[in-house]
C-alpha cells in the first residue's frame, strides 16, 4: 500500500549573512511515518524546520502539501495547513491552565464575546479521554514536568486537528522512563495516519523510532533511506563525513609545562568529576554535544557559576575561584559562547568595552588617562583587526564579528596566560573565522594556552593539539593530534564507544 | 567609507547634542515670549528655584545610569534636613549640622543599596518602602512639627557669592563632581557597564555590589545637601517637604537624554534638562499660564522627550547597521 505523501519540500534554499544555511534541500514526509532528520549541531536542522513552520522565509524552493503548492508564510498559516510544531525549548506561561493553554487564542466564545469555559472544559475532558491522559484541566502549567508539557503540546497538536507533527529534539531533557511513554505516543500517532518529523542526533532512539531516516550536513540532505539500509557506523559517517578542510592555519609549536590543572571539578550546573590539563603554548578542545556540560565547566572555571569542589592550579600553584575578579586576576580569562549577554555592552562604544576589564591601567587613583587609554585601544583593535568607524562607534552598530573581535580585544589587553574560549566562531563570518583561527596561533606561539569549545568539529581537529570529548557532565574521552576523527570522537560525545568496540 | 564616518559621526551628534539644541531654542523664544526672562535676576532665580531638583536629579542620573532607581529621594530630603536643622539649634554650628545633614541622607541610601544588592528586592520596590519610612521617621522625629527660628542656618540658601545664590553654587559642584564621577573615573565606567549590561559586566571581572551601593552612597551624600537647601531655603525644617520631588528629579534626568534601559546619560544632559523644566515653569508663570494647564503640559513633554529619544534611536540603530554593514561585508567574504 502507497501512502500519500503529506509534506513536500523541494530545493529548498536560505542563506544567512555570511552563511549558506540550507542549500538545495529536498525532504518528504509520508501520512502514517516517523522521518528522523538527523545531523550535527548547525547542520541545518532548525532552519529547515523553521521554513517549514513558516518562522523563516527560504530564498527558494517549493512546498507542497498533500501534493498542493502552498507558501507558507508564518506560525499561523503553518497551523491552518496542519503542521504543528513541537520545540525543544517550551515557552509556555506557567500561571495557566490546562484547559487555558490548550485552546489559547482560539478559545471558543459565547455570543457576546466572552470565552465559553464551558465547552473548553467539554472539550479538554474529550480529548484528555480520547487520548487517554490523566491530566486535571485545572492544573497550572508551572505544576506540570517538561515531559508533561510536551505532552499537552502533542494535545494541542491533535486538537488543531494537525496531520503534520515535528518535534525538535523532544527527549533533550526529559528522562528514560518519561521517553518510553514519549514513543509510546509517538507509535499511536503513526497507526493513526500523522506524519512526523523527529529531529534529533540520539542514535538509539532513531532506530527505534523511525520509518525513514534523513540525513542533513552543512545544509544539504546528504541521504535519505528507509532505516531498514542504515545502520548506526553509517548514520555517523554521514553526519560527519565531510571532506575536512585544510584551510586553518595550524602551526606546531613546542608546548612547556602544565600551565592550568583542574581536578574532580564539580558543581551544580551539571558537570561531574572533570579533570583535565593544559600546557604552554597548547590549543586543547574540548568537544562534545549540545548539553554536554562543556560550556558549564567553563564558567564555573572562569567564577561565573559556582562549583562544588575540586581543586584548580594556575602555574602548579592551587587557587581559589569565587568570583571572575579571581580568575582574571590568575590570568585566565572566558570569551563567552553567549556574546550579546555575557560579551559586549551593546550601548557602550568600542572603547570603553575593550578597556572594561582592563580599567586600573588607565585611571590611576581613580583618575582617567585618557590618551593611553585611547592609544592602546587602537592599538590593540588594529592588531586583532576589528573593522569600524573610530573607536567610539557603539558596539551595537558592529557586525556579530566585529563584535567578537571586541571582545577579544577586551581580554588581550589583559595579557592573559590562559584563554578559556567558548564558541569563538559561533554566528560570525568565514572571514572573521579565519582571523580568529590565525589570532589563536599567534597566542600560543607567544606561549599562551587556549582552551576552545566548540560544536564544530572541523575547527576542533584543525587547530586543536588534544581534544577532551564530554557527554553527560562528564569528560568521555581525551585524544593527541594524531588520533583525532570525527568517528571517534562523535562516538565519545554519544559515549558509545564500548558499544562499538 | 567616508560617507559611513560623516554618517555615523552625523547620527552620533544628534544624539548627543540634541537636548543642548532643544535647550537654546527655548532660551530664544522664552526671550521672544518676555523680555525679562534673560535678564540676570530671572536668570539667578530660576537656577536657585531649580537647584535642589536638580541636584536630586544628579543622584537620579547616576542611578539610573547603573539600571537603578531612587523613589526615596523626596522623604530622604526631608529626613536629613530635619535632622541638619535640628543639630544645628542643638549645637549651633553650621559645619556639624551639614555633616549630619549629609550622613542621614548617606545612611538612608546606604539600606537602599544593601536592600538592593543583597536582598536582590527591586530598586524600585526598595526605594518605594525607604520613601515611606523615611517620611515617617522624619515626621515621628518632629512630631509633625516644623522647626522654625533656623537664623544663621539660612546662609546656605539664602547666601549669595556675588550675585550667585550659595544653592546655584552647590548645584554647579554637585554638576561637576556628577560629571567627573561618569567621565574620567574608574567607578563611572563600571556604572554604565553594569547599567548597559549587568551580566557582561560581572564576566569582565567587575564587581557588581560595590559599584550598586557606590552609587547609592553617592546619591545619599547629593540627596543630604539637598535637604540641608530645602530647609534653608524655605526658613523651616520641614518633615512634608520634598513631597513629589522624587519625580521632579526623575523628569529633568529623563528630559536630559538619560536612558531607563540604563547605561546612558550625561551629567550636562540632566542640568540641561533640569533647566528645561525650570524654564518651562517659569515662562509659563510669566506669560500666566493657568497652573492646573501647567502640569498638562509638563506631562505632555515628557512623553514626547522620551517618545523622540525611543524614536530617534531606533531610526539611528536601522540606519547605522545598514551603513555598517554594507562596507564591512564584502571585504570579510573576499578572504
Amino acid at each position: 500500500m502507497t501512502r500519500t505523501t503529506l509534506l513536500e519540500v523541494k530545493n529548498i534554499g536560505k542563506s544567512f549573512p555570511g552563511v549558506r544555511a540550507l542549500d538545495d534541500v529536498c525532504f518528504s514526509v509520508r501520512e502514517g511515518s516517523v522521518h528522523v532528520l538527523c545531523g550535527e549541531n548547525g547542520a541545518g536542522k532548525s532552519t529547515l524546520m523553521k521554513i517549514i513552520n513558516g518562522l523563516y522565509q527560504p530564498d527558494s524552493g517549493e512546498t507542497f502539501i498533500r501534493g498542493q503548492k502552498v507558501t507558507i508564510d508564518s506560525p499561523i498559516k503553518a497551523g491552518e495547513l496542519g503542521i504543528s510544531m513541537i520545540f525543544q525549548e517550551l515557552n509556555y506561561t506557567p500561571e495557566m491552565t490546562i484547559e487555558e493553554s490548550l485552546f489559547v487564542g482560539r478559545w471558543p466564545k459565547k455570543r457576546f464575546g466572552q470565552i465559553d469555559w464551558k465547552t473548553i472544559r467539554t472539550r479538554t475532558l474529550e480529548l484528555l479521554q480520547q487520548e487517554n491522559l490523566a491530566y486535571d484541566p485545572e492544573t497550572k502549567l508551572k505544576d506540570l514536568s517538561i515531559s508533561n508539557l510536551q505532552m499537552l503540546e502533542i494535545l494541542k497538536a491533535i486538537s488543531r486537528d494537525a496531520d503534520i507533527i515535528i518535534m525538535d529534539e523532544p527527549t533533550s531533557s526529559i528522562t528514560n522512563k518519561e521517553i518510553e511513554i514519549l514513543f509510546e505516543k509517538i507509535n499511536d500517532l503513526r497507526s493513526r495516519g500523522k506524519a512526523i518529523v523527529y529531529i534529533s542526533h540520539k542514535m538509539d532512539e532513531i532506530f527505534r523510532i523511525a520509518d525513514d531516516i534523513s540525513i542533513l550536513r552543512d545544509g544539504r540532505v546528504v541521504e535519505t533511506r528507509p532505516k531498514e539500509q542504515f545502520d548506526i557506523d553509517s548514520v555517523i559517517a554521514l553526519m560527519v563525513g565531510r571532506a575536512l578542510d585544510h584551510g586553518y592555519p595550524k602551526e606546531e609549536v613546542p608546548r612547556g609545562d602544565i600551565v592550568l590543572e583542574v581536578e574532580n571539578f564539580s558543581g551544580p550546573t551539571g558537570f561531574d568529576n572533570i579533570s583535565f590539563n593544559a600546557r604552554k603554548g597548547e590549543i586543547v578542545g574540548f568537544a562534545g554535544l549540545v548539553g554536554a556540560g562543556r560550556s558549564e565547566v567553563m564558567r564555573a572555571l572562569f567564577g561565573l557559576d559556582e562549583h562544588w569542589h575540586g581543586s584548580v592550579k594556575v602555574h602548579g600553584v592551587p587557587v581559589k575561584i569565587r568570583s571572575v575578579q579571581d580568575s582574571i586576576k590568575n590570568g585566565v580569562v572566558m570569551l563567552s559562547e553567549d556574546r550579546r549577554r555575557y560579551g559586549i555592552v551593546q550601548v557602550r562604544d568600542v572603547k570603553e568595552n575593550v578597556t572594561l576589564a582592563s580599567m586600573g591601567e588607565f585611571f590611576h587613583g581613580g583618575r582617567l588617562h585618557g590618551a593611553k587609554e585611547r592609544n592602546r585601544v587602537e592599538e590593540i583593535c588594529a592588531k586583532i583587526n576589528v573593522k569600524m568607524a573610530s573607536i567610539d562607534v557603539q558596539v551595537s552598530t558592529l557586525s556579530g564579528g566585529n563584535q567578537q573581535k571586541v571582545v577579544l580585544s577586551k581580554w588581550m589587553l589583559r595579557n592573559p596566560d590562559i584563554l578559556i574560549l567558548d564558541e569563538p566562531t559561533r554566528g560570525i563570518d568565514v572571514g572573521a573565522k579565519v582571523e580568529i583561527y590565525k589570532l589563536m596561533t599567534a597566542l600560543v606561539k607567544e606561549g599562551k594556552s587556549i582552551i576552545v569549545v566548540s560544536s564544530e568539529l572541523p575547527e576542533l581537529i584543525g587547530m586543536c593539539d588534544r581534544m577532551y570529548v564530554m557527554a553527560g557532565g562528564r569528560i568521555t574521552g581525551e585524544l593527541a593530534r594524531p588520533d583525532f576523527s570525527q568517528e571517534t570522537i562523535m562516538r565519545y560525545a554519544m559515549n558509545m564507544l564500548k558499544r562499538a568496540s | 567609507m567616508g560617507n559611513l564616518i560623516t554618517r555615523e559621526k552625523w547620527q552620533t551628534i544628534k544624539s548627543r547634542y540634541s537636548i543642548y539644541l532643544v535647550l537654546i531654542v527655548m532660551i530664544v523664544a522664552c526671550n521672544l515670549l518676555n523680555e525679562n526672562f534673560l535678564s540676570s535676576r530671572n536668570i539667578a532665580n530660576i537656577s536657585a528655584q531649580i537647584s535642589v531638583t536638580t541636584i536630586l536629579a544628579f543622584g537620579e542620573t547616576l542611578l539610573i545610569i547603573g539600571g537603578l532607581l531612587d523613589l526615596s529621594c523626596g522623604s530622604v530630603l526631608a529626613l536629613a534636613g530635619v535632622m541638619s536643622v535640628y543639630i544645628y539649634k542643638e549645637t549651633g554650628s553650621l559645619p556639624v549640622a551639614f555633616g549630619v545633614g549629609l550622613l542621614f541622607g548617606v545612611a538612608c541610601n546606604y539600606i537602599n543599596g544593601i536592600l538592593v544588592w543583597t536582598f536582590t528586592i527591586p530598586a524600585f520596590i526598595a526605594t518605594l518602602a525607604m520613601m515611606t519610612v523615611a517620611r515617617g521617621v522624619a515626621l515621628l522625629f518632629t512630631r509633625g512639627q516644623n522647626i522654625y527660628q533656623i537664623s544663621d542656618y539660612v546662609w546656605f540658601g539664602q547666601g549669595q557669592i556675588g550675585f550667585v545664590p550659595i544653592p546655584v553654587i552647590f548645584m554647579v559642584i554637585v554638576g561637576i563632581l556628577t560629571w567627573y564621577i561618569l567621565g574620567h573615573t574608574s567607578f563611572g565606567r563600571s556604572l554604565y557597564a553594569v547599567g548597559g549590561n549587568e551580566e557582561a559586566a560581572r564576566a569582565s571581572g567587575i564587581n557588581i555590589g560595590r559599584i550598586k551601593i557606590g552609587a547609592y552612597l553617592i546619591n545619599g551624600a547629593f540627596v543630604g545637601l539637598a535637604g540641608i537647601l530645602m530647609m534653608s531655603r524655605t526658613n523651616v525644617g520641614a518633615p512634608n517637604s520634598g513631597q513629589g520631588y522624587e519625580f521632579e528629579a526623575l523628569t529633568a534626568a529623563i528630559i536630559g537624554g538619560t536612558s531607563f534601559s540604563g547605561g546612558l546619560g550625561t551629567a550636562g544632559g540632566t542640568l540641561a534638562g533640569a533647566f528645561i523644566v525650570g524654564f518651562l515653569n517659569n515662562i509659563m508663570n510669566l506669560t500666566g499660564v493657568d497652573s492646573y494647564l501647567q502640569q498638562v503640559i509638563k506631562g505632555a513633554i515628557i512623553a514626547l522627550a522620551v517618545g523622540y529619544d525611543m524614536w530617534a534611536k531606533m531610526n539611528r540603530t536601522k540606519k547605522t547597521l545598514g551603513a555598517a554593514r554594507i562596507p564591512n561585508e564584502p571585504k570579510e567574504a573576499k578572504k
